[in-house]
């Protein structure tokens, strides 16, 4: 794959170029750019911006917020995500086909869409399910779970679409020949699926993370959007925005790139290393 | 069969079966039902009360939401802009992911690594990004704010990624024989590439444009600060749902709601008969 092709379609040098030139035009003009221009008007005035940034205490605890959001839906998908995967690669059962097509279902669904659909069902007022939790101690909208509930349907299918094709690659002949030697399904789990599918894992947690923590439309429906109660960062951004705090904008833009961009890098390095093996 | 005694500590008795001979272990099956009721209460419930909300009014909400001209023009735009967009991915996706594969420079792991950017910025930051370039203070005396061509740009954005992944992989197990075979039969570039290249790639690239312009059509956050959200103009279907759900009228939010699912899923049947037919016919 990595040796460059001999065939005619790619050895014309003018082809080549014109091709380089016009890609790299469309993602310079389209993506390098307007992200440099971030990055410069969150240090137009050194460190001060992020510093003020970071003293408000709204955006602190939006940030934080954002963050404890992000771990918990991410905790919750990854042991969805490897179960399903399991389920849907090493089992046959009725309606199997038609599961794994709903799984990608939430990468076609708007995020204001997916915010209405958990309102009809947990709003607390008139929804199917919220009355009844709500009377049990459980607020959902305009609350921490159902801030959760939205990212989790968000990144519903980003485990899963990593893992199902490892686990298909793998094959179950080790898995089999482990069983045969008497271990059972937890120890034939632990000790010879996970280490097969680690990788697989890694790059569906960093990716669904990086999402997680830039859910704006489905949170926002769903969250009360009170600054330091019910406000996450990317809300805040807006917010911020709107209210002419465009610096504070800025900054914390700033810092939401830079986590998304670290999860990126971690996935790409982390790649090489499994080609080789 | 494993016991009901052992699925009681979570860990299924030790079977000898091959798990995919057939029915399922209890083990299995209580993992099953646990999947099946998450996803049940995060998707299929939620979303099958949008739709058993819009049908609650009967036709006549839908009529009357489409009676609107605001919300008429906002599915109109969407959906053309979405259409435009996914034509320029179609080409521009399967452009990178040609060199990204076929190429080799200095600065390849870098491109590689942009091209998922877009899929993991903030949708409200792409917005603030697309603006500090394009919008009332460019540098580069280019404003498009608030016009239909800012609609375009977010959307190219945000659906970067999609036509590129799909194509890449496909283009990486795509032996160069027949292409090597082609050339030497006397044919030339542009009949290699349509003849021996295209055809393999076509399914991988209508995949693509049918996520790209799902996603097109469901775009919110990354157009909400760069559009100007004008009604009639350059209010897209998402913003005007989310203005329909903050007045509080449900019913006229789930019946657009519903007609944004079904634009969607015609979009992906659409697309995968499409697909089907061009890898037969070439």
């Amino acid at each position: 794959m990595s040796s460059p092709s001999t065939t005619v379609a790619t050895s014309s040098p003018v082809v080549k170029w014109v091709l380089r030139l016009v890609v790299v035009a469309y993602l310079f003009l389209l993506l390098v750019w307007p992200t440099w221009f971030l990055v410069k008007n969150t240090f137009a005035n050194g460190m001060t911006g992020i510093q003020e940034a970071l003293a408000d205490p709204d955006v602190v605890h939006a940030l934080q917020l954002t963050a404890q959001i992000a771990v918990a839906s991410v905790a919750i998908n990854t042991v969805f995500g490897v179960g399903i995967s399991l389920l849907l690669v090493r089992q046959r059962f009725i309606g199997r086909r038609v599961l794994s097509v709903l799984i990608d279902l939430p990468l076609s669904v708007s995020p204001v869409v997916v915010g209405l659909a958990l309102v009809l069902v947990y709003n607390g007022q008139f929804g199917w399910f919220g009355p009844w939790l709500e009377a049990h101690g459980l607020q959902v909208v305009f609350a921490m779970p159902g801030m959760i509930l939205a990212t989790c349907f968000v990144i519903l299918p980003l485990v899963v679409r990593e893992v199902v094709p490892v686990l298909e690659e793998l094959g179950e002949d080790q898995e089999q020949a482990a069983r045969s030697l008497g271990a059972n399904a937890w120890q034939t789990f632990w000790r010879i699926t996970l280490p097969g599918i680690r990788w697989a894992v890694v790059y569906g947690v960093v990716l669904s993370l990086a999402r997680a923590l830039g859910e704006f439309g489905a949170v926002k429906v769903v969250a009360g959007n009170v600054g330091g109660e019910t406000q996450v960062a990317t809300v805040l951004v807006q917010q911020k925005y709107q209210g002419f705090e465009q610096d504070t904008a800025y900054s914390v833009s700033f810092m939401l790139v830079l986590a998304a961009v670290l999860c990126l890098v971690v996935v790409a390095l982390l790649r090489p290393k499994e080609g080789k093996k | 069969m494993a016991t009901a005694s052992a699925v009681a500590d979570g860990r299924p008795a030790r079977w000898r079966r091959s798990a995919s001979s057939g029915s399922l272990t209890a083990g299995s099956s209580l993992g099953l039902g646990v999947a099946m009721i998450w996803f049940s209460l995060l998707v299929l419930i939620p979303l099958s009360a949008i739709v058993v909300k819009a049908a609650g009014g009967g036709w006549s909400t839908f009529e009357h939401v489409l009676a609107s001209e605001q919300t008429r023009s906002a599915l109109q735009l969407t959906v053309l802009s979405s259409l435009a967009v996914t034509a320029v991915n179609m080409v521009m996706g399967t452009m990178i992911a040609w060199m990204l594969v076929r190429d080799r420079f200095r600065g390849m792991g870098l491109l590689d690594l942009l091209i998922d950017i877009p899929f993991a910025m903030p949708t409200i930051v792409v917005g603030l990004v697309l603006l500090s370039l394009y919008g009332p203070d460019s540098p580069i005396g280019v404003q498009i704010q608030n016009t239909r061509w800012a609609v375009l740009l977010a959307m190219a954005f945000v659906t970067l990624p999609f036509i590129v992944r799909t194509v890449q992989p496909v283009l990486e197990e795509l032996d160069t024989d027949a292409e090597d075979a082609a050339a030497s039969l006397g044919a030339g570039r542009f009949t290699t590439f349509r003849r021996v290249i295209l055809p393999a790639l076509v399914p991988a690239i209508f995949a693509g444009a049918a996520l790209s312009f799902a996603r097109g059509i469901s775009e919110y956050g990354s157009l909400l600060l760069i559009s100007g959200n004008l009604p009639g103009r350059t209010e897209v279907v998402s913003v005007r749902l989310f203005s329909f759900l903050e007045g509080g009228n449900l019913a006229a939010a789930a019946a657009v709601a519903t007609l944004m699912l079904v634009v969607a899923l015609l979009a992906i049947v659409t697309l995968d008969v499409v697909q089907r037919r061009v890898a037969r016919r070439v």
